[in-house]
């Protein structure tokens, strides 16, 4: 096992150790993703009463292959999360996503929601060493699933102008995807609908935001690479 | 965790048989010569070939000459596909193969789409079989060829092959003209007789791989007289219809594999159906909400193909891994696409039921002992993955849930979408 170890590239597995049984194509999961895979931390293990928990959240559909729930409790006094449990339908990369951003929320007694809000999908994959660039969408999604909590936490308890954070819109309901997650698609190299929808799921279950988000992807398009 | 590894994936591929490699290894080394030559290493291999021919064609019961080999299943596909289709233009343009093509028929089907063929797509009832009656309903005079596996590589559900070929006959009607028909038997050839006398059929695909031969190696058999164009072109070997040097040392063990698997095939067909009954009673005596996938009776006696609801197929497999048993699984997680798979969705499975399909698939090293074992981890697994999961789906709404056409929003999926 050592021999995989690059120290250099923080402890980076370099050795594929996942092969496509049917192309024979293969890809790397890192150890990190292995491990909290294999023993996911914070899973919500018996369905809560009511009033358990302070705000709820859920993105994904069971059709597309990943459905992420959150459950969430807060202390509204210093405005932290306190708490932070899942439940994942999804591949090894969905399941460890999730399990690693219930860790990094409540590692340190809890985190403040403003820094939550900031977490990027970037932070997530980060932590887990890395994952598979094609399956980077699913990392994508647990975050938006701890927006989707935190949204409903902030409607709960009248924050309205906390809903949908970073000033950025929400595009597409369904998946919790905003302009900004368009923009950053395009920055990461999608400048087609189908790849847009690759790297974000947007429109797949709510086709109605698609005009907007092929516009979004032209104007943004331009913005970037001027084309 | 299981400390020897179990491998529940022949239907993927298959370890070369030793009797095999021991056939094949003189041609590696002293015996290396290219078959096109006329001096002596070269009638050497060229002999070679020749023996190999003959004990296949004996095999599959066809005349000399009939047999063309392939570096794949898929290029032998390929062939038929493209070559059959090309070389008959003149008599017609239409194309009928059944939805649950390997992929390797129906890209080449789509490819002639742009060649002013006509394909027509054949769906599978409900139980996973092509009703000839369809077929007879859906041949017409420009009808030049019908591709129908005999097997799929997913579920392993056999297709009335014989059935279909008389339906075809009849509609020729005694003359030798199109419509021809062709069957890949890459999954069948281990466990069901494939004479070509008997099916019925005009070209026919096998595989090595499949059958504890190498991998690099596949045949296409083509009934004399059938008109076809080559697709890999050249030095005019194999009668100008694949040119290229023969891959000998593999032909000669593919021919190697043809006569072990053929000798073995009763035995291992009454073998392996009893361990797979074992597999699949235990699973669902066991595990709730599982759903079988393919026919149940009419299915290739080493597959088992289920969907565990609620769990995501690329989890459990790595579960699986992690246990030490290898097994496949149709959800899209686990393809280079990203696409769940078609031949499962074709059989009217909604996506949440693809996502959570495993395939089990059993040979000829697989023992009761195994099978025990893997018996013994699976509610384990399943049950750690639905403790994971926050779906809750019920066995019976699972049509309602997710069609295609009733997906969220009223639209198919991006993957679905930009096929067309």
């Amino acid at each position: 096992m050592k021999k995989n170890i690059d120290k250099k590239n923080n402890g980076k597995v370099s050795s594929p150790d996942v092969v496509n049984s049917h192309t024979g194509g293969s890809w790397a999961y890192t150890e990190k993703v292995k491990s909290h895979f294999f023993n996911p931390q914070n899973i919500l293990l018996v369905d809560p009463e009511k009033e358990t928990y302070d705000a709820e959240g859920i993105v994904g559909s069971p059709a597309c292959g990943d459905v992420m729930r959150v459950w969430l409790k807060i202390d509204q006094a210093k405005d932290k999360i306190i708490d932070f449990k899942w439940k994942t339908f999804g591949c090894a990369s969905a399941i460890a996503a999730t399990s690693i951003l219930s860790v990094m929320i409540t590692e340190k007694g809890g985190m403040k929601i403003d820094r939550a809000l900031k977490i990027k999908p970037g932070d997530i994959v980060r932590r887990l060493d890395g994952v598979p660039d094609r399956k980077i969408h699913c990392s994508v999604l647990s975050d938006k699933a701890l927006r989707a909590a935190l949204n409903a936490w902030f409607k709960k308890t009248g924050q309205f102008e906390r809903v949908s954070a970073e000033g950025s819109k929400i595009i597409d309901p369904y998946v919790k995807v905003t302009e900004a997650d368009i923009e950053k698609a395009v920055l990461g190299g999608a400048f087609t609908l189908k790849q847009v929808q690759e790297k974000t799921k947007v429109g797949i279950g709510y086709p109605e935001c698609i005009p907007a988000t092929e516009e979004l992807i032209r104007f943004y398009c331009e913005k970037h690479f001027g084309k | 965790m299981l400390k020897k590894k179990i491998y529940l994936d022949y239907a993927s591929t298959t370890p070369l048989d030793k009797k095999v490699f021991m056939a094949m290894k003189p041609y590696f080394f002293e015996k290396f010569g290219n078959p096109g030559n006329l001096y002596h290493s070269g009638r050497v291999a060229k002999k070679a070939i020749d023996i190999a021919r003959r004990k296949m064609e004996k095999i599959i019961n066809c005349d000399p000459g009939e047999i063309i080999f392939n570096a794949s299943a898929t290029e032998a596909d390929n062939l038929a596909i493209l070559g059959i289709a090309r070389a008959n233009k003149k008599f017609g343009n239409k194309i009928i193969i059944s939805n649950i093509e390997h992929k390797g028929i129906h890209s080449s089907a789509r490819l002639l789409v742009d060649e002013d063929f006509d394909v027509v797509e054949i769906p599978v009832g409900s139980n996973g079989l092509i009703s000839p009656g369809k077929i007879s309903k859906a041949l017409d005079k420009k009808t030049i060829l019908v591709s129908v596996t005999y097997a799929d590589s997913e579920t392993g559900t056999v297709q009335p092959i014989e059935k279909i070929s008389k339906v075809i006959k009849k509609f020729r009607a005694g003359k030798g003209a199109p419509p021809y028909f062709h069957t890949d038997a890459s999954q069948a050839f281990s466990y069901l007789d494939s004479d070509v006398k008997k099916l019925g059929v005009d070209a026919m695909t096998i595989s090595a791989h499949k059958i504890y031969g190498p991998k690099g190696i596949a045949a296409l058999y083509i009934r004399k007289g059938i008109a076809m164009t080559p697709v890999i072109i050249g030095g005019g070997q194999q009668n100008n219809l694949r040119s290229g040097t023969q891959n000998v040392p593999a032909i000669v063990g593919f021919a190697e594999s043809a006569v072990i698997t053929k000798r073995m095939r009763k035995k291992e067909y009454l073998r392996l159906k009893k361990l797979r009954d074992i597999l699949e009673k235990g699973i669902f005596r066991m595990v709730p909400k599982v759903v079988l996938n393919g026919h149940p009776q009419n299915r290739l006696p080493n597959f088992l193909n289920v969907s565990f609801l609620d769990i995501e197929g690329e989890a459990a497999l790595l579960y699986f891994d992690n246990a030490n048993v290898e097994v496949s699984t149709g959800s899209a997680c686990d393809s280079e696409t990203l696409e769940p798979s078609r031949v499962l969705l074709a059989l009217g499975r909604s996506y949440e039921h693809v996502h959570g399909s495993i395939r089990f698939s059993l040979g000829r090293h697989t023992t009761a002992e195994e099978i025990r074992q893997v018996l013994r981890i699976i509610p384990g697994i399943i049950k750690k993955l639905r403790v994971i999961s926050p779906l809750d789906l019920k066995l019976n709404e699972s049509k309602k849930i997710s069609r295609p056409e009733a997906f969220a929003g009223g639209r198919a999926p991006h993957f679905l979408r930009n096929k067309k």
